[in-house]
């Protein structure tokens, strides 16, 4: 064991280095799938065929291929076409490309979830659709989507062990490493799981409190006013759905 | 279509010598996979969903912990973790063991959702007609409970077939890896990568539109 723990402790500037590059693809292939989730579940939503068509044919297609797929043809076949792009760019473009197709799924189902009063009082408020989206349907439906967009952000964090293969040296490729030193229950098991257990607890800490803060905003769950009354907390009116 | 076939400097005989190859690894390893994992992953999510509700305490919360870390962490390093463990067994039977593990953490959540939508009154009825626990489960809750949970699980064994390419870390000649094999040897990438995401795309978007009618169909009636 303790020849274990002294290769660890050498190793461990790597596998730092390693964890680093895997939350480097996790938080910006994350940003890059949320971008097209909003993007395409708006235009899958939106009253006009010229935009709610692409965007089935887009989000179809990038759920139906499979990650691993389209990774690998971004970095074999690009380059054939010209396209020469950094191994990191491909893996969080194929990661956000992948995950942003699911997400735009859960952006549409959430907005066609927040309660049909709600749509109908901005009409009667006469608002513009840019200023119904903004002010009262996105702020309801976000609430609804972050225990979803969590469960994908979990995915994608999973879905970047498998960099390796395109030449980035993330946390699995260094797990690798450690395990010619030590032995595999070890370098995978104890400390590769474990780690990634612990990179997914944090981004479902972070994702919950963001959902809280969301429903906050809304009027919804716990506030200080709710907690210092002395009548039970009752589900404010405000909230729809 | 001729002029992208041209940009993309796409080559007929490399498609017509590579597609047999990628049709019979689609047949024997990625659906065999799948088919095998997803009987698996059914029948252990059963189990598991089962123990979280009737074990004793401690042991439901211990079997949750260990869902919750099998669910929350890389099927990758699973497999890789697996396959280097278990020497004598190989790629493909380690990755049908752990695709089934895997997605069986995943299906248990959807039978515990399915449970808790057998309405009050059936468990009310079954008390009402003393009915042992076992029967109980047996002849009433779980015949409700999958009514519901069929259309999600068809959907896991879609993302399951999505990811069958992961076995390719354990040296899983799946159609994937069956493309890049085919490419080192020829220096031709486009034909085989582009092949297998098409067929990929064939054979899981009819799939989901089918699961997603079962679903109209199924839906309870509450």
């Amino acid at each position: 064991m303790d020849e274990k723990l002294a290769a660890l402790v050498e190793a461990m500037p790597r596998l730092l280095d390693g964890i680093s590059v895997t939350v480097q693809l996790t938080v910006l292939g994350g940003l890059a799938a949320f971008a097209l989730s909003v993007a395409l579940g708006l235009a899958a939503t939106h009253p006009s065929k010229a935009a709610r068509i692409p965007a089935r044919i887009i989000i179809e297609f990038f759920r139906g291929t499979s990650l691993v797929v389209q990774l690998f043809w971004l970095f074999y076949v690009m380059p054939l076409l010209g396209v020469d792009m950094h191994p990191l760019v491909v893996g969080v473009l194929a990661l956000g490309l992948n995950y942003g197709a699911y997400g735009a799924e859960v952006v549409r189902g959430s907005i066609n979830s927040v309660a049909t009063g709600q749509w109908e009082a901005t009409t009667a408020l006469s608002m513009g659709s840019f200023q119904r989206m903004r002010r009262v349907i996105f702020p309801q439906a976000w609430a609804l989507m972050i225990p979803s967009l969590n469960n994908l952000l979990i995915h994608l964090m999973k879905g970047t062990a498998i960099v390796s293969f395109i030449t980035i040296a993330d946390f699995t490729y260094h797990l690798d490493q450690l395990k010619r030193v030590t032995d595999t229950v070890f370098s995978y098991g104890v400390i590769g799981l474990l780690s990634y257990f612990v990179i997914a607890l944090i981004l479902t800490f972070i994702m919950n409190a963001l959902e809280r803060r969301a429903k906050r905003r809304l009027g919804q769950g716990i506030t200080l006013k709710s907690v210092l009354s002395p009548a039970p907390a009752t589900a404010t009116p405000g909230g729809g759905a | 279509m001729i002029s992208i076939t041209t940009a993309l400097d796409w080559n007929w005989d490399t498609t017509w010598d590579v597609l047999p190859t990628l049709l019979s690894t689609f047949l024997k390893v990625t659906l065999l996979v799948t088919v095998l994992s997803t009987l698996i992953a059914a029948l252990l999510g059963l189990v598991i969903a089962m123990t979280l509700r009737l074990a004793p305490k401690p042991i439901a919360v211990t079997v949750k912990w260990i869902a919750n870390f099998i669910r929350m962490t890389p099927i990758v390093v699973q497999l890789l973790f697996a396959y280097y463990a278990f020497l004598s067994l190989d790629g493909i039977t380690i990755g049908i063991l752990i695709f089934g593990i895997h997605y069986s953490t995943y299906m248990s959540e959807v039978y515990r959702a399915g449970i808790d939508a057998v309405p009050q009154g059936q468990w009310e009825a079954t008390t009402a007609l003393s009915m042992s626990t076992r029967r109980t489960w047996t002849a009433v809750i779980i015949p409700q409970a999958l009514r519901a949970t069929i259309p999600a699980l068809g959907n896991y064994a879609v993302s399951m077939f999505k990811d069958t390419p992961f076995l390719l870390v354990i040296g899983v000649v799946e159609m994937v890896n069956a493309g890049l094999i085919f490419g080192g040897n020829t220096y031709r990438y486009i034909e085989p990568l582009t092949l297998v995401g098409i067929i990929f795309l064939l054979a899981s978007y009819p799939t989901s539109l089918l699961i997603g009618r079962l679903e109209k169909r199924l839906a309870f009636n509450t």
